[in-house]
């Protein structure tokens, strides 16, 4: 049984769609992600679920209520936002108190249920601070329990790591989740950042240009894509134009060079474009595997990492990948011959005409 | 290692070299003297007509006659019990207080809701602000006695009906003054964000204004409300045409009837209207903490 459902739902300004045909049921205590780069109608689906956004067409309903045309302080949905939108002229023990004041609960009951928020957020010392004298880290934390406090049904978070730096973003990020599972509560997140997306969620709905692309389990979306964009937005992918052997056999040539892949649809003689996730080369290797070799073009050497870029034939494109760092690692030159492996399953036939937003490896730095 | 010193010692010769360079600030000092110079000659062109103006109810000590100086021009003034100063004074200041509140509270929902929902009409909102600057107040004047001298609103016909007119025309007078300094405190702020914050805590319009956009554009309030004391402590045409008791009319009157004792009026009233700017000042400013605004 579904707690919150987004049915047909649509958002127009004037002659723009925003958020066509957009459904979604998300279970209670689940923890579900909106992943899209810029425009792609999350954050306008969010701003529907919080009441911001009145929908141009369908219904939302969270626990067998219709909401959809409540307003945003009718919901009982709590909300925190990249910029943190704390009250600069209260406290953090007034901040995080003030939907409990709204909502005319006891003194005491106010006091009680900040003091056990604080606790949560780890920031029981800060209760008389101003939101001015605490990190940014500090302030989300603070958001985060203030739209906690009156136990909301829903909690949605548009993208409320993105102003903060590197180190912060992750902490954050476990302690959102850890917070999230242990209360329970059914939470909407939204973010353009895949590792974000892919680390907390239970559930992934990538979306671009207003539609859902796909929804799925990180590992699904990261293992399994089914349209070239989400294959491409996820993760990193190295793109090879290859043309159909034999489809039947899932035989494919790479510039001259055989392969095969699990499947493929494509009819004898057409032109594909064949998909691999960087982590999937490896160097050398025998077996039964399919087997590449190019020149190396480039060798950049990250501390930890190698990053390998080889070309593949003229005109196939570039496969750069990743291997592992140690001290008796004997670095490859520029202009050597490589011997590359990968297993058939791992080879994502896209389209060859499907457009590749410009996030793959290969696109990078071709 | 030997390469490491090595590059440390090319670099020192450079870094002591800029050290030695003439000081690139000497332009800035001389243009610091001109700002200087420019205060000063501001602060004289203020402050000169105020000591001119406190020497003359002093009985002008230094003109061709030469009296000994005296405070009793300021005596009549403040401590003759048939003496006006007071009562027109605090009518004035009461008119002034109630026009504050009219206008925060007809400014604040409206620059508030154009610069959240309706920025189109920002224009248009704020070239009705400029009105008082388009329409000479005498001629609005009549206007409003024409208006409020008979029915259906003939308020015209008592003392507290023609003060409410008047507190309504002073309002009008604030609302250049009071919609700048509103609308440039709302855009200190993210109210987009604050607004959808509380809202999503249950807060609904009144809690969010009151409680929310108020005290966070407490500081733009207190400059649009010095402003509308400033005007109305002083303003004399619609007062003398309402037949208001304010003190502006006083000041007129007994500029007409004395020597020095205007002068001393002015002095003393400068002195308590700053007086009432520092108190709301100080009251406005109770519990206010300085803040620097979050991640925008």
């Amino acid at each position: 049984m579904s707690f919150l459902t987004l049915t047909g739902v649509q958002k127009h300004f004037g002659a723009f769609t925003a958020v066509e045909d957009f459904t979604l049921e998300a279970e209670k205590g689940e923890f579900v992600s909106f992943l899209g780069p810029s425009g792609c109608g999350k954050t306008t689906t969010l701003r529907m679920i919080a009441g911001f956004e009145l929908p141009s067409a369908g219904r939302i309903v969270i626990n067998d209520v219709d909401i959809t045309h409540r307003s945003p302080n009718q919901r009982n949905v709590g909300m925190v936002f990249q910029s943190y939108a704390l009250f600069p002229n209260m406290t953090v023990a007034e901040n995080i108190g003030f939907g409990l004041k709204v909502r005319k609960r006891p003194k005491e009951q106010v006091q009680k249920r900040v003091g056990e928020l604080l606790e949560l957020i780890h920031l029981p010392d800060r209760a008389g601070r101003y939101p001015y004298q605490l990190s940014g880290g500090q302030q989300q934390r603070v958001a985060l329990a203030r739209a906690l406090a009156f136990e909301p049904q829903v909690l949605l978070l548009d993208e409320p790591l993105s102003a903060l730096d590197a180190k912060i973003r992750v902490s954050l990020r476990n302690e959102i989740r850890a917070i999230q599972r242990q209360l329970g509560i059914t939470t909407v997140y939204v973010t353009h950042d895949q590792e974000e997306a892919l680390s907390l969620s239970d559930r992934v709905v990538v979306m671009n240009e207003g539609r859902i692309e796909q929804i799925g389990t990180p590992f699904e979306i990261y293992n399994f894509p089914t349209t070239a964009f989400v294959a491409s937005f996820v993760g990193t992918l190295n793109v090879l134009a290859a043309s159909v052997v034999d489809a039947a056999s899932g035989r494919l040539s790479v510039d001259g060079q055989e392969i095969r892949a699990a499947s493929v649809s494509a009819p004898n003689g057409s032109k594909v474009s064949v998909a691999l996730r960087p982590e999937i080369v490896t160097i050398g290797g025998e077996g039964d595997g399919n087997r590449l070799s190019g020149k190396i073009e480039d060798v950049t050497f990250l501390g930890s990492i190698v990053r390998i870029r080889v070309k593949v034939g003229e005109g196939a494109g570039r496969l750069s990948f990743d291997t592992f760092n140690n001290p008796s690692l004997i670095l490859p030159k520029i202009g050597d011959t490589l011997a590359l492996t990968f297993p058939p399953e791992a080879c994502l036939l896209l389209d060859a005409a499907a457009e590749i937003p410009a996030l793959s490896i290969d696109a990078d730095e071709a | 290692m030997t390469q490491g010193g090595g590059a440390i010692g090319m670099r020192a010769p450079g870094a002591l070299e800029s050290v030695g360079k003439p000081a690139p600030d000497e332009k800035p000092r001389r243009g610091a003297l001109w700002a200087w110079v420019i205060f000063g000659l501001g602060f004289l062109y203020f402050f000169l007509p105020l000591v001119a103006t406190f020497e003359f109810a002093l009985g002008h000590p230094t003109g061709p006659v030469k009296p000994e100086p005296s405070l009793r021009y300021y005596e009549n003034v403040v401590l003759d019990p048939r003496s006006e100063f007071f009562p027109r004074l605090l009518f004035s200041f009461g008119v002034a207080i109630a026009t504050i509140i009219l206008s925060i509270a007809i400014i604040v929902p409206t620059a508030y809701w154009v610069r959240l929902r309706l920025p189109r009409l920002r224009p248009i909102v704020e070239f009705i602000t400029l009105m008082p600057f388009v329409i000479p107040p005498v001629v609005a004047v009549f206007g409003l006695i024409r208006t409020f001298s008979g029915p259906p609103f003939p308020l015209m016909d008592t003392t507290f009906g023609s003060t409410i007119v008047l507190v309504g025309a002073y309002t009008i007078l604030s609302f250049p003054y009071m919609y700048r300094a509103v609308d440039t405190g709302l855009r200190a702020i993210d109210i987009q964000s604050l607004t959808e914050a509380a809202q999503s805590l249950g807060a609904g319009w009144p809690r969010i204004i009151v409680g929310v956009i108020f005290p966070n554009i407490r500081v733009a309030l207190l400059s649009g409300a010095f402003l509308t004391l400033a005007i109305v402590i002083g303003e004399y045409t619609m007062a003398s045409f309402l037949g208001s008791k304010t003190f502006g009319p006083y000041l007129s009157l007994l500029g007409q009837n004395k020597a020095f004792e205007p002068a001393g009026v002015s002095i003393i009233s400068f002195g308590l209207t700053w007086i009432a700017m520092g108190a709301i000042q100080f009251l406005g400013r109770g519990g206010q903490r300085i803040q620097v605004g979050g991640a925008r």
